[in-house]
């Protein structure tokens, strides 16, 4: 169950609460300036070294993101199963925006804030979903999966 | 502990083996609900009601608060422990995600130290 918590360096916590029945929010520091960490989130090529970890037990099979206002995003996980949506609002250094439009109406509004505090970036982001329903509904797919992911991990941490 | 969690499982089994009091947790989990609201829907008498919600709140599965003259119930504490782990899932995908993001960056900043010192030369 420990798995995500023992590589986070001391300080550097993520935390997840709920600020309504329809938003979740986490936050996160990290020891770089803000520009690096918008850098690592706004190019493909280092995105998906980051989005997809091996603890999670998927691939990414192609990756397409325009980070700018307007821009288009579309991950693929192979057999069909595509993670997609547009970018709202980005503003470099500091604010990315973007729908989540594979869920249809049930989608969520991600928004993700970098604040740089000597040298250290605070992350805050933020995923309000349409409904409760559409929130208690996404826990239930890649969540559980990941869950399931680490559970097999501390299994064979167990044996080893 | 085992012993708690048994006796736990069983009223909350005794609870759910009822078709009304399985109704009535559907109902709320729709929504919050007086006494009288739920005696009216299932076509029963407010003594019968009390009795099931009873029940149910013995199981934990409903707690109810008395407001002026109206007693009104709503889904228990076992809600709590599932959005207590719900969050935690949550958690640990951000966890692993931001874990391996803080590997990249690590690599950009050395990458950056020494591409400013190859400049200064």
């Amino acid at each position: 169950m420990d798995a995500g918590r023992k590589s986070e360096p001391m300080g550097n916590r993520t935390t997840v609460v709920k600020r309504s029945e329809r938003e979740v929010v986490v936050t996160r520091s990290f020891d770089a300036p803000a520009r690096l960490v918008f850098e690592a989130w706004s190019k493909p090529e280092l995105f998906k070294r980051w989005w997809v970890p091996k603890s999670m037990g998927m691939t990414l099979h192609s990756i397409e993101m325009d980070v700018r206002t307007g821009g288009k995003y579309r991950l693929g996980f192979g057999d069909g199963m595509d993670f997609f949506g547009r970018y709202i609002e980005v503003t470099p250094f500091s604010k990315i925006v973007w729908t989540n439009e594979e869920s249809g109406e049930n989608g969520s509004v991600t928004t993700v804030t970098f604040e740089e505090r000597g040298g250290k970036t605070l992350l805050v982001m933020s995923e309000l979903y349409p409904s409760k329903e559409a929130l208690d509904a996404a826990g239930t797919g890649a969540q559980d999966a990941l869950h399931e992911t680490f559970t097999q991990l501390d299994e064979l941490l167990a044996r080893a | 502990m085992v012993q708690y969690t048994q006796s736990h499982f069983d009223a909350s089994f005794a609870a759910l083996s009822d078709v009304t009091r399985r109704g009535v947790l559907e109902q709320l989990a729709r929504a919050d609900a007086s006494i009288t609201d739920l005696a009216g829907k299932f076509n029963m008498t407010l003594t019968g009601m009390k009795k099931h919600v009873g029940v149910l709140e013995q199981a934990g599965l409903v707690t109810t608060e008395k407001v002026g003259r109206v007693r009104t119930c709503k889904l228990g504490v076992c809600r709590l422990e599932e959005e207590a782990a719900w969050i935690e899932r949550y958690r640990q995908l951000w966890a692993a995600r931001f874990s391996a993001l803080d590997a990249v960056l690590e690599e950009l900043k050395r990458k950056e130290k020494s591409d400013g010192r190859r400049k200064k030369k």
